[in-house]
């Protein structure tokens, strides 16, 4: 080969196509990047200008502030029992999911029975259903109209039981895709060994899906921490209320005036425990999203 | 002969009666029974529940006779449904003067339809330039987790405050001396709210796109390399129908997402407001006024139609949203099965013509 054909050769894979398609990608990310954080570094300055300069339009705060942070937390706005209401729902429900949801999905994931399809389109189905059409009836039951019923206006399990329509779904379904992936020779082996199917699927099977089951706790905890509407409409007194809620409510000290740089605070501090989630187990949650497809 | 012919052609092939049972019906219906049970308490039961309520209709106004504020409540049979036509109760929204439900059911399918075409094609869009990406995946994918995580009414609260009349979404368009009243009731809040939605979730779709575009084997873009495809037939011909799959149960999930959208309204614009309502928010509205006979109609309807678009897309579009291996594959034998029955049936029916013919000339 002689060095003109060599020099060619490596001109080929730097001519000037590939330095746009390469430039292009890079382009291409940052406006992904700047499009998804843009408006969240929006809520992030808004949250550190004075609380008086809530609807500043300045790109920068100036003076930065964390006046916003300090009056959230403050007597009037109740945030941090906010936050303990909705830490206290969000994990009840998701050990409640995760309890029902990992038998239920190892005997749809496992064994061969007829009403597989029917179970499996049903559990979807619900995840599909509208919330509303549940919290009609749910409201007019829980808010003490019936005389059958006790009155489950501001408690925690008036939020709790109708979360679990759209958690145990979300769980069985992810739970499902994983435990699918597990090879049934595992437990055909731990079986040869002397186990019983109930030790094979505790001693084998569970340790090994310990991250789906992980994986699917975070999106359980994520889709409840987010929830509104049956927050919105069964707790409603001020130390019931969530964090969601709560900070939809936040009022000023005069009537009319939105206080944004709290309201923004609040966002952040509400988002944050996910954001940290999201970072850490960012591999873990994206192969879970699509592993289950749901939401 | 030929009738005993085709009888012993059918015996081999007469199989158990159901392929999916192994015998451990029993086991799987102990494991399954808490979950099933919670979800019949959770579900079930509301359901049927609003079915009847929906035919309930809370007595207000003065009653006629005594003189007194009427209380309790009647049943109206399908009144509830059919008072849309029979009495409307007309609102102005961004679409005219029309019935609140009807306003409320454009609304719902305007922003479904716009927003899940707008996700779609951005998704895609992203999902492209993240597969090319070889360097940084790590910091996108981080980034594009962010609008998803973050909570619905958070995303609006923060929409509104960049929404605002002095706020930076008119600065940045050069409209602070000229404001548009993004949060008005009005055409523009729509736009407001589609806005806030894309963000959302287009880097979502982005994401499920990008596994399915991962699952493509680079073998099939080199062939079509050396059979002279250029990129815009590779990515019709290859790309789109090979990531048709997960994108189809995608936009599926979105679509009936955005039908039962109420967060983002709600929190953006604020309720009662007739150029956002959603039906979810005009269903919980009334339910609000203790009006339960119709908020369950409403809610009842926005079942049915959820149920409609789920239907087409998966008649329509393929949409495999089960996607149990066992299930398609059993599924797929039984339809063979159904086939070759019918074609033996046919074969049947065609002998036994001859010889009811030969009977009848004799």
């Amino acid at each position: 080969m002689t060095p003109d054909e060599l020099a060619a050769l490596n001109k080929s894979s730097h001519d000037a196509k590939w330095w746009l398609g390469k430039v292009g990608t890079i382009v291409g990310m940052a406006f992904i990047v700047i499009y998804c954080l843009l408006p969240f570094y929006w809520m992030l300055i808004s949250s550190f200008r004075l609380p008086t300069m809530g609807q500043s339009t300045d790109y920068w705060p100036s003076p930065a502030s964390i006046e916003n942070y300090t009056g959230v937390f403050s007597e009037q706005n109740n945030f941090l029992r906010a936050i303990l209401n909705s830490v206290v729902i969000s994990v009840t429900t998701t050990v409640l999911t995760l309890i029902f949801g990992i038998v239920g999905a190892y005997a749809l994931a496992r064994l061969r029975f007829a009403a597989k399809g029917l179970v499996l389109s049903l559990i979807i189905g619900a995840s599909m259903f509208p919330g509303v059409t549940l919290l009609v009836p749910l409201f007019k039951m829980f808010t003490g109209t019936y005389d059958w019923f006790p009155n489950w206006l501001n408690t925690y399990q008036a939020a709790i039981i109708p979360s679990l329509s759209f958690g145990l779904p979300l769980a069985v379904w992810n739970l499902t895709a994983f435990f699918r992936q597990l090879p049934v020779e595992l437990e055909q082996a731990a079986m040869v060994d002397g186990c019983t199917p109930g030790e094979a699927f505790r001693k084998v099977i569970l340790p090994l899906a310990a991250p789906g089951v992980f994986t699917t706790a975070i999106l359980t905890f994520i889709a409840v921490w987010n929830e509104y509407m049956i927050a919105l409409s069964f707790l409603q007194s001020r130390d019931m209320k969530t964090a969601t809620v709560a900070l939809s409510q936040f009022t000023g000290n005069l009537g009319y005036n939105i206080p944004y740089g709290s309201i923004m605070a609040a966002g952040v501090i509400t988002t944050i425990p996910l954001l940290i989630l999201v970072l850490f187990f960012q591999r873990r949650i994206v192969a879970g999203l699509t592993a289950g497809g749901v939401k | 002969m030929a009738v005993t012919t085709a009888e012993r052609a059918a015996t081999p092939t007469k199989r158990r009666k159901n392929a999916f049972s192994d015998g451990q019906g029993t086991l799987a219906a102990i494991l399954l029974s808490p979950t099933l049970l919670v979800m019949f308490i959770v579900t079930g039961i509301p359901i049927v529940m609003s079915v009847t309520e929906s035919f309930f209709r809370k007595n207000d106004g003065i009653d006629p006779v005594t003189g007194a504020v009427k209380s309790g409540t009647d049943f109206v049979g399908i009144q509830n449904f059919t008072d849309i036509f029979a009495h409307p109760a007309t609102v102005a929204g961004v679409f005219g003067s029309m019935d609140r439900l009807i306003n409320a059911f454009l609304n719902t399918t305007v922003f479904t339809i716009v927003c899940v075409i707008l996700e779609t094609i951005l998704g895609v869009i992203m999902a492209l330039i993240m597969a090319k990406a070889f360097r940084g995946r790590g910091i996108v994918r981080a980034s594009i987790l962010v609008p998803w995580a973050i909570p619905t009414i958070v995303s609006a609260m923060m929409w509104k405050l960049i929404f605002n009349t002095s706020g930076v979404a008119n600065k940045v368009l050069g409209l602070a001396d000229n404001p548009i009243l993004w949060l008005a009731d009005n055409k523009y809040s729509q736009w407001a709210i589609i806005t806030a939605d894309v963000w959302k979730t287009a880097p979502f779709i982005g994401l499920l796109t990008l596994a399915g575009l991962q699952t493509i084997p680079a073998e099939v873009y080199e062939a079509a390399k050396v059979d002279g495809a250029n990129a815009w037939q590779t990515f019709t011909k290859i790309t789109l129908p090979m990531v048709k799959p997960a994108l189809v149960v995608a936009v599926l999930f979105r679509t009936l997402d955005t039908l039962r959208m109420f967060d983002l309204p709600y929190g953006m614009i604020g309720p009662n407001k007739y150029s956002v309502e959603t039906l979810s928010m005009f269903a919980y509205q009334e339910a609000q006024q203790t009006r339960y006979g119709q908020a369950a109609a409403y809610s009842i309807f926005l079942f049915f139609y959820i149920v409609l678009v789920a239907f087409l897309f998966v008649k329509l579009l393929g949409a495999d949203v089960i996607g149990d291996e066992e299930l398609r594959a059993v599924n797929a034998q039984r339809k063979r099965m159904k086939e070759l029955h019918k074609k033996q049936a046919k074969a049947t029916k065609a002998v036994r013509t001859t010889i009811t013919s030969g009977g009848s000339a004799s």
